[in-house]
């Protein structure tokens, strides 16, 4: 087991509060994990805690048996990367020089790259689909773009664990497939752990290895078929306009949602 | 293609360089022979071979003008990358030690030291002359690293334009204040005030440039190591984080860099302006990045060439009078300035 959370409480010292109660678990290399939610249930303060880059509440979250809070900034960097839905602006950078940017945690103090990092870098721009983005000015790009370059700077970063938050916001939906089904392999083809989270539950029903559900702040985990029988995913999405129709595995407008619309379009 | 374009930016980095040195000793051999006095160039180039056979030259050369020169690249290379490092750090390309208000601090500092000691009496007055180094130094470096600190704080809440308004506006505060504390202790007259309501590089000595080499060359060291962490500074502090950076240390990295850049510049030339605002632009201009470290060399070279050329205007056979060395700076800088907020996409989408 590589990635193992062990009662840990992400939330904030103030007036938030906990947000996502104890949670203990364990991921193994290669696991996909789609993060799912409703909006402002806590996914990206989990996922913060997890990368290292906000402290936990209580609990903690050990990367092959090390506290990730007890590594250096830079092992953690080479062990985690991110990538947030923050909109980057950086003006004068080539999208090459943010991919290679991913090389920073094993460069000298001067940052210059080897010809290995080069080579990792060309793959990780590969990969993720961005060789013709990298030569362009990262400015000059759209938010998809961009999105597109973060990944593989993130790739690039060759850490055992990404965590990619909201990522697919910015995309349309084949996009959307695309970059879910490319980091899938990745974590499956590479033995890395990816965690994601999305509001794109349909499309992680059908792609993760594992689903982590936060509602009410609780985390639910396992596969999609258990969340589905167990009601999960209907109780943390469900509301009078939408509901989840588990034999279908898609999301429908309610019977009252209907009536409804009926009758305000009719003229009273 | 990756490598080609690596070796073809390096290869311009050289020859950058190379015009930025060749052009600085041009520079330099013109302010040496021209002035009130008009020395040949052979002339200037005897003082070297044998400094006893012309001592008029001699005197002029090595008294006036070489230290003039030599405090002037100094200086303009200590605020060149001291606005490179700013402009990391605040994430604002209007960003320098000048427009956010640091080199007021500077000013504040050493006017209060010299006022101090001119209401304390003579013999303080005699002894901040004989450790004027490191008492207008360290007064300096106390006034900026508190303006720093201040504007640090600032920055959280409020704007790049606004930042940039404030720091001005405390430009003039503080200008208004030395006046009136220059008004009240001008016993102390002499050195100690010369330049302060312009920036010169003409009231330096050998012995002055002892006392401001030394912090300016631990500046470059912090400026240098600092170069990697605030180029990943440039995707957000989120990003530079997940990358390694320990944020938190290099911000106080940078500041201290900055702090001992521009403190002994400020203490000994005033408050020069502009330099340090409109120098990184140039640098990223020439070095075609944005990336932290190859603009260092660049807005070294950048800042003393300016500096120079603008103080070799200022010390033109004139009639009658000087002119000042930021009424050169502000012609040159001002116009620059506009261009960038006008023109500049960094200028753009920003609060």
């Amino acid at each position: 087991m590589i990635l193992e959370l062990k009662a840990l409480t992400s939330g904030y010292h103030g007036n938030r509060g906990v947000v996502v109660d104890p949670v203990s678990l364990a991921l193994q290399a290669g696991d996909f994990v789609c993060v799912i939610g409703r909006n402002g249930a806590g996914k990206s303060t989990l996922m913060r805690t997890i990368s290292g880059l906000q402290p936990a509440i209580s609990g903690t979250a050990l990367l092959g048996g090390i506290p990730i809070p007890d590594m250096s900034a830079q092992e953690r960097a080479q062990a985690i990367s991110v990538v947030t839905t923050d909109r980057v602006s950086s003006p004068g950078l080539l999208a090459r020089d943010v991919i290679e940017l991913g090389r920073q945690p094993y460069t000298s103090w001067r940052g210059k790259l080897t010809s290995e990092d080069r080579d990792i870098v060309r793959k990780a721009t590969h990969q993720a689909g961005a060789d013709e983005l990298s030569p362009k000015p990262f400015d000059s790009l759209s938010d998809g773009e961009r999105q597109r370059v973060m990944i593989a700077r993130a790739l690039a970063q060759t850490s055992r664990v990404m965590v990619l938050d909201e990522i697919t916001a910015f995309l349309d939906l084949p996009g959307r497939v695309e970059v879910m089904a490319l980091l899938r392999r990745h974590a499956i083809n590479s033995g890395k752990i990816v965690l994601l989270s999305s509001h794109d539950l349909e499309l992680s029903l059908e792609l993760a290895g594992q689903l982590w559900v936060v509602h009410d702040g609780r985390l639910s985990f396992g596969d999609s078929n258990d969340l589905i029988s167990n009601g999960v995913i209907e109780r943390a999405f469900d509301n009078e306009d939408v509901c989840f129709d588990p034999t279908r595995r898609r999301f429908a407008m309610t019977q009252g949602f209907r009536t409804a619309s009926a009758s305000e379009a009719t003229p009273g | 293609m990756n490598q080609s374009a690596t070796l073809l930016s390096s290869r311009s980095g050289v020859a950058a360089i190379a015009v930025f040195v060749l052009a600085i000793a041009a520079v330099s051999l013109f302010t040496l022979s021209y002035g009130q006095v008009v020395l040949g160039l052979d002339r200037v180039l005897e003082v070297f071979y044998s400094p006893t056979s012309d001592p008029v030259a001699t005197q002029i050369i090595q008294d006036l003008r070489l230290p003039r020169v030599v405090t002037g690249l100094i200086a303009g290379a200590a605020l060149g990358v001291s606005g490179v490092l700013m402009q990391a750090l605040f994430r604002n390309p209007m960003a320098d030690a000048w427009s956010l208000g640091l080199l007021a601090g500077g000013q504040l500092g050493v006017a209060l030291i010299v006022t101090a000691a001119a209401f304390a009496g003579p013999a303080a007055i005699s002894f901040l002359t004989a450790f004027q180094g490191v008492g207008l130094t360290s007064g300096a470096l106390i006034g900026v690293a508190v303006f720093a600190a201040m504007m640090v704080t600032l920055s959280r809440r409020v704007g790049t334009i606004t930042l940039l308004v404030v720091g001005l506006m405390l430009g003039f505060t503080v200008q208004g204040l030395v006046s009136i504390v220059t008004h009240f202790a001008n016993r102390v007259g002499g050195r100690v005030y010369s330049g302060w309501n312009d920036g010169t590089f003409a009231s330096t000595t050998f012995d002055d440039l002892t006392f401001m080499l030394p912090p300016i060359v631990l500046g470059l060291v912090l400026a240098v190591a600092s170069a990697k962490g605030l180029s990943s500074l440039m995707l957000g502090e989120a990003y530079a984080r997940s990358l390694g950076t320990n944020v938190q240390r290099l911000r106080w990295q940078t500041l201290a860099a900055v702090v001992l850049l521009v403190a002994p510049v400020t203490a000994y030339c005033g408050p020069v302006t502009f330099i340090g605002l409109i120098v990184p632009h140039f640098a990223r201009a020439i070095a075609r990045t944005s990336l932290i470290l190859p603009l260092i060399p660049l807005a070294a070279l950048a800042g003393g060439l300016l500096a120079i050329a603008a103080d070799a205007v200022v010390h033109l056979p004139w009639e009658q009078h000087f002119l000042h060395l930021n009424t050169i700076l502000a012609i040159i800088g001002a116009p620059v300035v506009i261009a960038l907020l006008l023109f500049s996409p960094m200028m753009k989408g920003r609060p």
